[in-house]
């Protein structure tokens, strides 16, 4: 094998691939063959490297300089500066919002300086399409051990030691999970892993299986070898088209080298995994409904007990576990349960992926030991928030979470605390909002989504969810009143109380917690009308400030619905009653004589 | 066995392991409310979504509240079924539903038989606070099932009979959340699909989202038109439930009262589907002697089992499902097609009237009928020889609606001569019953002798899949029964892999025969009702001097005078069928 004086890591993650980090690797290899670099340099495409709002990333080892933003243009001058001259290309590197310095190497940059990446440990460090760095990164070792010298159940108690939880929103035991299902007796048992990821905004398990689809795939087998199962499914929604390529490759290449199929090892344990395509339905991610589709019925959930440990896929015992989980699986065993039950709390151990989104500096995925605060994370590795704008709150959990606020910011993020501050770790969706966002709204945003997605096989769910969506669709409106919020409340409280599945029964959380924490706001929008976000079109009015207006006619002139009256050099009125606050008589004023109230 | 003590409302109570609190909770005289939950414990037939959520109670120790009716019971549990919590909650839930469903009650065809509406009312419900847009979706009428599905509530029950019971798989769950309803693939209209007809998804429907095509109003205006000589038939089954809807004890027979009031309503005259139900046996039963003597014979053209062909949603069952086997049933049509076709040509040319200016009118419990009487094989000319069919529920309704005080009626007999029958012919009514009236008549026409015992304690009882095998004088006869179209496709697909060992197989379509017709009075749930209805018929058979088909005087006589005999040139033209391959029918809209 050559050896490689550089090797240029290029995110070929959906996200950067989407701003054509394909051609930046071809203009790259095409400047190193011109350049007479083949043997010295090598690009290899890589998973994502989660500072994604600043891609496209391409990290020159063995420095780790980090070059964000590039084009496919830039690959010639980073060749020719970089490469050949020895000379960083300072214009791509990344920018510290605080001190305005320049900085070279990946980890003195804030964003992953507080990260511990364990499940995300591969991703942005190899080409996931090629068996052979995986490997030279302990890809199987763990499954060679656990079936040279592990019998399942110390497999199974060495994940019960380590406190491993569910990393798919619930947190049950993933060990406890592991040994209901070993314990339950059948001839075929079925791991399945959840690859429906489904909340709004997140893609931490799409970007591991992107990125290292090995590290899955081994913990399938461990977790096979463990409970008695010798059949895996990988449960994807189709959406994710990359992912699904890259794990063909991965399973077809595990395969060839005999680490998945039958007599792994030479041990005599058998494991296949297949893949099953899910439709994109969000209420799939409920373990129940995803076996459902899974068996080509109906992706609804049904009701637990019996649960998928005992009685799951075609009638057998199923162990269920999400993609993050199982990504944590190899480290613990390499390294030791007792190394993995040092990160983190007392009753969250190890480290949680998220998708950071919305009104932050740094958009992307980190993984942080659990326990970090909130603030650290959105002030620290998020960079705070952009356009120098207010902090207003952080949703977490996704559609069944919760909003946070000021004062939970130092709140650590741990299974339990989140659901104390009125809110829930989730998948891991993590969205910060600014001044700008009205509450209100944000509520109504996620209760669409769930309205959506919800299968409607329960009535406080298919029904209930939408008139909450219609209550708060009032109150945007301006038509809402104190009673509206009594209502909202009654019912929210009522359809958690009474839903089959997870999805109805943490629906109303988005409502319920920016009640609690935003009470003034709705308060406004029904008593005083009022939007002071500036979001509920419906609250909002155009007016003329008198004393600035000069009676130019521009806005007059432009107004669709013809509802400003005033004549040449005379003060102009809109009239209320008729504007449809379409904001283009503000955009027209040169003399700043409009504005909202 | 494991036993499992709990405490409901304070109550100590000890049930079997794997009993829901639901039933847990019944044992000890507490009534939850439930709206999807359906448990017809006789025919083995349970629907438990957890769907409604109107029976969730409070678990100490659990977060949620849980849905008794899925609940397993569980050492220890204390339950608590009416705390304000609960309460709120379902009444919340029924409000919810309620604020999704048309305000149409007044007007409903099921008004009266709602569970929905049952269940505001016990629940006290007065206001909807939480009102809201409503789901609207096409309103879609086949031959014999509307459905109005805007009154779809999501109980899923018409989902475990079409599915799970009669494996027709018409029905089913489409669109999510809001938009969730039950509908055929595709949306498609009813008389596109496989739908059979047999009408048990409109017989357990909560609401009015299923119902039967109502021919009531036509019936009354041919009634009242002095240019028509209209002619009704009763189906056995009938007799067994008409006295429900007044008030009576289910399984009391009402034949003398239903004839006279019949009468009072104003037909012209009043015959009885018992009659062609005996007809049936001479053609048929002389079909199956004379298939079994060729294949006894060696005669490899001819096969068996030979399989009854009464039932038309078995008949568009087989159509759809197994095409390639349509030769295998009896080519003998329905008693209600037999009877029409008689009436339209022997009676019309006794009384001397034209079958233009004649309307046939059948009594059914049973909604296929009215698609059956529409098949354009039973028209001469385009003119039907059942004009039209109306269920046991709709004939109630017309003698409410005529102000006839129905248990005050005096009794009176049928007409003639279309209205004598026999014991045999009684029995059609319930599962079981016609293959065991072709056994008395073609053991003694097999064996020439006179059979020692008329009743076959053997074929009857609830069973879905029942054999026997009857001593046709040395020669044993398998006889197979099914009833519920699951049944029949095991049946059936034992056939098709050359593993049935029957000469003869009965199937109806509906779980309990006729008696459990689509087209019956409502039985809520409560299952034992087939039973006492099916005992009902057993009663009317024992209670006839004559007992067996060919006995039946006027059946002798039709045979003189008109057909010859059993399988004649006209008894084929008139009184058999052919069917269709039905596979490819299916349209998409």
């Amino acid at each position: 094998m050559a050896n490689y004086k550089y090797h240029l890591l290029v995110c070929g993650g959906t996200g950067c691939k989407a701003s054509e980090s394909d051609r930046i690797v071809t203009a790259l290899n095409r400047e190193i063959e011109e350049n007479g670099l083949t043997n010295d340099a090598k690009v290899v495409v890589t998973g994502c490297f989660g500072f994604c709002e600043k891609g496209p990333i391409v990290k020159i080892l063995p420095d780790n300089t980090f070059y964000t933003q590039v084009t496919p243009n830039d690959a010639t001058e980073i060749i020719s500066e970089h490469l050949v001259k020895g000379r960083k290309v300072e214009r791509l590197l990344y920018v510290d919002p605080e001190t305005k310095k320049h900085i070279a190497d990946s980890k003195q940059m804030g964003f992953y300086q507080k990260q511990i990446r364990i499940a995300l440990r591969n991703c942005g460090f190899l080409d996931p399409e090629n068996l052979d760095e995986s490997i030279a990164r302990d890809a199987y070792l763990a499954l060679g051990n656990c079936l040279a010298e592990k019998t399942p159940q110390e497999v199974i108690d060495e994940i019960k030691l380590s406190g491993l939880r569910g990393r798919g929103g619930g947190g049950f035991p993933t060990g406890l999970k592991w040994e209901i299902t070993r314990n339950s007796v059948s001839e075929q048992k079925y791991v399945v892993c959840n690859a429906d990821e489904g909340d709004p905004g997140a893609f931490m398990d799409r970007s591991i299986l992107e990125g290292d689809p090995h590290s899955v795939l081994e913990a399938m087998a461990i977790c096979g070898y463990a409970i008695g199962a010798d059949t895996g499914v990988i449960y994807i929604r189709a959406e994710y088209p990359l992912a699904i390529k890259r794990l063909k490759i991965a399973i077809q290449q595990a395969e060839e080298y005999s680490l998945l199929g039958d007599d792994i090892f030479s041990s005599g344990f058998n494991f296949k995994i297949e893949l099953r395509y899910g439709a994109g339905a969000f209420v799939c991610g409920e373990e129940t409904a995803l076996i459902h589709s899974m068996e080509g019925s109906r992706g609804e959930p049904t009701f637990k007990p019996p649960f998928p440990s005992v009685e799951g896929y075609l009638g057998k015992p199923t162990n269920v576990n999400n993609v993050e989980t199982f990504a944590n699986i190899p480290v613990i065993l390499n390294k030791g349960a007792k190394w993995f039950a040092s990160i983190g709390t007392e009753k969250s151990k190890g480290t949680k992926v998220f998708a950071l989104a919305g009104k932050i500096n740094n958009v992307g995925l980190i993984e942080v030991p659990m326990g970090t605060t909130l603030r650290e994370v959105i002030f620290e590795i998020g960079g705070g928030i952009k356009d120098d704008k207010k902090f207003k709150a952080v949703q977490t959990g996704g559609p069944s979470g919760g909003c946070l606020t000021e004062k939970h910011l130092d709140t650590p993020i741990t299974y339990d605390t989140l659901i104390e501050a009125g809110s829930m770790m989730g998948s891991g969706g993590m969205i910060v909002m600014d001044e700008d966002d009205c509450m209100v709204s944000v509520a109504k945003f996620y209760l669409d989504f769930t309205v959506e997605e919800s299968c409607g096989k329960c009535s406080p769910c298919r029904i209930g969810n939408k008139r909450l969506h219609e209550m708060l669709e009032t109150i945007t409106k301006g038509k809402g009143t104190m009673e509206t919020l009594d209502k909202l409340r009654t019912l929210s409280l009522v359809i958690k109380d009474t839903s089959l599945c997870g999805l109805g029964q943490t629906s109303p959380n988005p409502v319920l917690s920016t009640m609690d924490n935003f009470w003034d706001e709705y308060v406004q929008h029904v008593e005083d009308k009022k939007c002071t976000a500036g979001v509920c079109r419906d609250l909002m009015n155009y007016v003329v400030i008198a004393e600035n207006c000069v009676g130019c006619t521009a806005c007059a002139r432009n107004c669709p619905v013809n509802c400003i009256s005033g004549g040449r050099k005379e003060v102009h009125v809109i009239d209320q009653s008729t504007c449809i606050k379409c904001g283009a008589c503000m955009e027209k004023c040169k003399f700043n004589a409009i504005e909202i109230v | 066995m494991d036993m499992i003590k709990l405490i409901i409302d304070k109550k100590p109570v000890e049930v079997e392991k794997g009993t829901t609190i639901l039933q847990a909770a019944k044992n000890i005289g507490i009534h939850i409310p439930t709206l999807c939950y359906m448990n017809l414990g006789d025919l083995n037939i349970e629907n438990k979504p957890g769907g409604c959520r109107v029976c969730v109670v409070e678990v100490e120790g659990r977060r949620n509240l849980a849905p008794a009716c899925a609940t397993d019971c569980a050492d220890g549990m204390v339950v608590h079924t009416h705390t304000i919590r609960v309460l709120n909650a379902r009444k919340t839930v029924v409000q919810l539903i309620l604020s999704d469903h048309p305000f149409d009650c007044l007007i409903c065809a099921k008004s009266g038989n709602c569970e929905l509406q049952d269940l505001a009312h016990k629940l006290g419900i007065r206001e909807i606070p939480f009102q809201g847009e409503q789901s609207t979706y096409r309103k879609d009428t086949s031959p014999s099932i509307i459905r109005d599905i805007d009154k779809c509530i999501m109980c899923r029950r018409c989902e475990v009979m079409c599915n799970e019971v009669q494996t027709v798989g018409v029905l089913s769950a489409i669109h999510r959340g809001f938009n969730a309803v039950v509908a055929p693939a595709f949306e498609m209209n009813l008389d596109h699909s496989e739908c059979t007809y047999c009408g048990q998804c409109v017989n357990v429907c909560p609401t009015g989202a299923l119902t039967e095509v109502d021919h009531t109003n036509q019936l009354i205006n041919d009634l009242a038109d002095p240019n028509k000589t209209v002619v009704v038939q009763t189906a056995p089954a009938v007799r067994a439930a008409l006295g429900e809807e007044f008030g009576l004890k289910p399984g009391t027979l009402v034949t003398g009262k239903m004839a006279t009031a019949l009468r009072e309503l104003g037909f012209d005259y009043v015959f009885d589907t018992d009659f062609a139900a005996d007809l049936t046996i001479m053609e048929e039963g002389t079909e199956l002697l004379d298939r079994l003597t060729k294949h006894l014979s060696g005669d490899k053209n001819v096969h068996l089992p030979i399989l009854t062909s009464c039932c038309p949603a078995w008949v568009k069952f087989f159509e759809h499902h197994f095409p390639e086997m349509k030769e295998i049933p009896s080519t003998a049509r329905s008693p209600q097609q037999m009877f029409g076709a008689i009436a339209k040509t022997y009676f019309a040319d006794k009384i001397k009237v034209d079958r233009k200016k004649m309307v046939v009118v059948s009594i059914m419990p049973c909604v296929a009928k009215k698609y059956e009487c529409s098949r354009d094989e039973f028209k001469v000319d385009g003119n039907p020889d059942v004009d039209y069919s109306v269920s046991t529920r709709e004939f109630a309704s017309l003698i409410k609606r005529a102000n006839i005080d129905f248990l005050g009626l005096e009794d009176s007999d049928f007409d003639n001569p279309l209205g004598e029958s026999t014991g045999a012919g009684v029995i059609f009514g319930t599962t079981g019953g016609v293959i065991e009236a072709a056994v008395r008549t073609a053991y003694e026409v097999h064996t020439g002798k006179e059979l020692p015992k008329v009743d076959f304690d053997e074929l009857r009882g609830m069973d879905g899949i029942r054999s026997a095998t009857i001593d046709f004088d040395g020669l044993p006869i398998n006889i197979g029964i099914a009833h519920g179209l699951g049944n029949a496709r095991k049946l059936l697909d034992d056939i098709k892999a050359g593993k049935s060992h029957y000469h003869a197989i009965e199937i109806m379509a509906c779980p309990g025969g006729c008696i459990g017709g689509g087209g019956q009075p409502y039985i809520h749930g409560d299952s034992s009702i087939l039973k006492a209805r099916q005992k009902a018929i057993y009663q009317e058979d024992a209670g006839k001097t004559i007992r067996k088909s060919h006995e039946n005087p006027y059946i002798q006589k039709l045979y003189e005078e008109f057909l010859g005999k059993p399988l004649s040139e006209k008894s084929h033209h008139l009184l058999h069928t052919h069917y269709f391959d039905r596979k490819k029918e299916i349209l998409i809209d």
